[in-house]
């Protein structure tokens, strides 16, 4: 067993804690991000391209740069903890993820290189109004014809929907709305015709999308996958998705916890310094434990995401993001609480690493839904 | 002991009940129930439409438009306002300074002030917390300094709750340097349009503007705007605070919320059915439930005591009703959140105002996550959850 980085490693670390302090130093320089058209600088993506992270999980021969999940937890770590805005998570894990798991040789040959230089940004778009978290739940179709399939549907809440050039989009080419067989996957050129997007702001100063599909026509070469074997392939990129997200989280929270910490060592109210109380202690301290929680979930995650047993390994993402969304639940609320009025505003940063918790939780099953399954799946592998 | 209303409370609550329904405009009591944020204008109409029937401040003496009502009463009213999502009487005007005047100001303050500020004619906000003095409050800095017929005041205050909109502003000010901390403070009335005073918003969690930093800079404050005697300010504001506390439990808002929840719930598709059908969901807000019912009656006992101590002197159990009442407003905002699942990830793009083009089938999901990042305050404002432990600590358990 070892939890050291490789040399490489270690210095792909160094370059993206870099990389993300010089854009992101302070709040003011991400809120000036955010106002960007896109939601994110164009620059910054640039650069993320010139350092090799768009290209982390790819293969050599796919045009990337073999990376494994230890080097995507890295990197994504890193992102929290400068609570990045790019579309990383969009781009390289999901979309980019799909076309990696699921694509055909021609459409990696056509799209991962793009990605890798920046020049190409995906988004997935899979959940509908009714789905929740279900990723077999789809209503949208698509249907066969002589020049390839119609898509017909909506999609909501597409992350980083509206600065995307391709969409993965799930659709039904068989079966009932909840069936597990008969959803393929497609990839849709974000201006093809039919396709109606409606960008928002979210709640942790990101972008999202509603998307609307009617009548949009692509060729045969656009699927995913087989025909109607789309869900093993989002399953799969769900599973990368929460890999991330828990590494996100976790150098989300580590700033967090130290910004709490340095604050109660500052912040002066009867006579001394608050961190004098011992109930803040303590309060810091069981902080301190649920980070330390969601860290080693992290690594778990790293190391079961490739997993060659498809339940137990379902079973131990679903694991992961439970634990993790319950230290961001209690990381956040605890940070809030511990800095007081402070806690409350926009102008300070820690409000914004709570606000990237509580919605890195409903990302992909919130703590119910992982809950469950882990419950379904009878527990944990030993 | 018996836990039932009388018939004649009984027949008050139908009529409380039937008041805040049909008399308060439904926009105002959806926007509540949503947790957006409400205009100054939906706040002065919903006021002063309670005011018109005598009810915006029944708790005030008599003579200046208060009701004799017992405190089980007064308590029916207010949960009967929370439960129809009827936005409370202006705090500031209605539970801090109009009872300070009507206790402690003298006759030219009180006709001056007290029937405007029932009718939300002038707009009070609250100046006691700074940048150094939150919890110790009494750390307070801002000074005011004797010049013949003037106070000059320098310092600042901070979140200012809605000072954006105060005609008014009642300040903790230091009048002795040399006194030790509580001695040496006074509780003066200070006119917003006073030269020398800069206001500056705060924008909090849900990008909402709700507080605001207020700057003093050689404020000159006639005399005649010091409330009751010089130095005494403490004392007065442990009475308004002890006001405050009343129905700081908001049990009616939180058993609307829950209902609006289960009504949510009900909607909101989850496998084959709605989130209703999933039991893990109902028992999370059943347990929720269960501690609301056990601290409305332990609210209901307190009240029932009230009218029988020294109400001058604020009570512990009113500790209790803040702490777990606070906690169980932020735990219903996480069952809010839950309902709303992935939708909660919208940001909300309208603040307030309903009629904006919005994509989304479930028109109330962007401000959830807003109510939940909102109510996290509970817990700090108004005496934080930690200081009430303390309270407890020492008053109740003698530590
Ligand atoms: C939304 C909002 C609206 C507000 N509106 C107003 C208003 O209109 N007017 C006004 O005057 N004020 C207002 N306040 C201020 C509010 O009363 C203070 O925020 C509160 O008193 C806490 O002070 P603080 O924020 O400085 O936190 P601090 O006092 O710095 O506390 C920081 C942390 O330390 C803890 N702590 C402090 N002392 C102790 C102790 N002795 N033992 C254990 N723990 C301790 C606190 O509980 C908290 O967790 C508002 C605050 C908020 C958030």
């Amino acid at each position: 067993m070892d939890f050291d980085l490789s040399p490489e490693q270690s210095q792909l670390k160094d370059g993206v804690d870099r990389l993300i302090a010089s854009s992101y130093g302070s709040l003011e320089a991400r809120q000036k991000l955010a106002k960007e058209p896109l939601g994110f600088s164009k620059a910054g993506w640039a650069r993320f391209a010139e350092m090799g992270l768009l290209g982390i999980p790819f293969s050599e021969e796919e045009g990337g740069f073999g990376g494994g999940p230890v080097e995507t937890l890295l990197v994504m770590e890193a992102l929290g903890r400068g609570l990045a805005l790019e579309p990383y998570l969009a781009t390289v894990v999901l979309g980019g993820g799909a076309v990696r798991l699921g694509g055909s040789a021609q459409m990696k040959e056509r799209v991962i290189p793009g990605i890798v230089e920046g020049t190409a940004r995906l988004a997935l778009a899979f959940t509908e109004k009714q789905s929740r978290y279900d990723l077999f739940d789809v209503v949208a179709t698509a249907r066969k014809t002589a020049e390839g399939y119609v898509l017909e549907g909506a999609k909501s809440v597409v992350i980083h929907g509206d600065s995307a050039h391709h969409l993965v989009v799930s659709a039904r080419t068989a079966g009932r709305r909840r069936d597990h067989d008969g959803i393929s996957l497609f990839l849709v050129p974000a201006d093809a015709e039919g396709v109606k997007i409606h960008g928002y702001p979210t709640q942790d100063g990101g972008r999202a999308a509603e998307v609307a599909f009617s009548g949009v026509i692509v060729p045969a070469e656009a699927m995913i996958g087989d025909e109607g074997g789309g869900l093993p392939i989002l399953e799969r990129v769900a599973e990368f998705a929460i890999a991330a997200l828990a590494s996100e989280a976790v150098g989300v929270m580590d700033a967090l916890h130290a910004l709490t910490v340095d604050y109660l060592k500052t912040r002066q109210q009867f006579g001394g310094p608050i961190a004098q109380f011992q109930v803040l202690q303590h309060r810091a301290v069981d902080m301190l434990i649920a980070v330390e929680q969601a860290r080693s979930m992290a690594a778990y995650a790293a190391m079961m995401v490739d997993h060659t047993d498809a339940a137990e390994r379902a079973a131990a993402l679903s694991a992961v993001k439970v634990q993790v969304n319950r230290s961001c639940r209690l990381v956040g609320q605890e940070a809030v609480q511990l800095h007081g009025g402070i806690g409350m505003t926009m102008e300070y940063l820690g409000a914004h690493y709570f606000k990237r918790l509580t919605m890195i939780e409903s990302l992909f099953g919130d703590t119910t839904h992982h809950l469950r399954r882990v419950s379904a799946a009878g527990g944990l592998a030993a | 002991m018996d836990l039932r209303f009388t018939p004649e409370e009984t027949a008050f609550r139908d009529e409380a009940r039937t008041f805040f329904r049909t008399e308060i405009p439904a926009e105002i009591r959806k926007k509540v129930s949503e947790g957006r944020g409400l205009s100054r204008d939906d706040m002065v109409t919903s006021q002063r439409i309670m005011n018109a029937r005598g009810w915006a401040v029944p708790h005030w003496p008599k003579e200046w438009g208060g009701k004799d009502w017992t405190p089980i009463q007064r308590y029916i009213y207010t949960e009967e306002m929370l439960l129809a999502a009827v936005p409370l009487p202006l705090q500031f005007n209605c539970y801090m300074v109009g009872p300070v005047i009507a206790a402690f100001g003298n006759q030219a303050q009180k006709e001056k002030h007290l029937a405007r500020i029932a009718n939300l004619d002038e707009w009070w906000c609250q100046g006691f917390s700074e940048p150094g003095a939150g919890s110790d409050l009494a750390s307070l800095k801002t000074k005011a300094v004797r010049e013949g017929e003037h106070y000059i005041v320098n310092g600042q205050k901070t979140w200012t709750t809605l000072g954006q909109h105060a005609d008014w502003i009642f300040c903790l000010v230091r009048t002795d340097p040399a006194a030790k901390k509580q001695a040496g403070i006074s509780f003066i009335l200070i006119d917003m349009k006073t030269p020398g005073i800069t206001v500056r918003p705060i924008i909090t969690l849900e990008g909402r503007h709700e507080v605001n930093e207020v700057f003093f800079d050689n404020v000159k404050v006639p005399v005649e705007n010091l409330v009751g005697e010089e130095n005494k300010g403490w004392d007065y504001a442990k009475f308004l605070l002890a006001n405050e506390r009343t129905g700081i439990a908001r049990i009616g808002l939180s058993k609307e919320r829950l209902a609006r929840i289960k009504r949510l719930a009900r909607e909101m598709p989850a496998g084959d059915g709605t989130m209703w059908d999933d039991a893990a969901f109902r028992e999370r807000l059943a347990e929720v439930e269960i501690e609301l019912k056990a601290l409305e009656i332990t609210q209901m006992r307190v009240v029932a005591a009230q009218g029988k101590r020294d109400s001058s002197k604020p009570d512990p159990a009113s500790s209790i009703l803040k702490i777990k009442g606070s906690q169980l407003q932020q735990a219903t905002t996480e069952l809010l959140l839950e309902v709303a699942g992935p939708f909660a990830l919208a940001a909300p793009v309208r603040s307030g105002d309903l009629t904006n083009d919005w994509p989304f089938d479930y028109d109330w999901a962007d401000a959830s996550a807003a109510s939940y990042f909102n109510n996290r305050k509970v817990s700090i404002y108004g005496g934080s959850n930690e200081i009430q432990k303390n309270i407890i600590a020492k008053a109740v358990l003698g530590l």
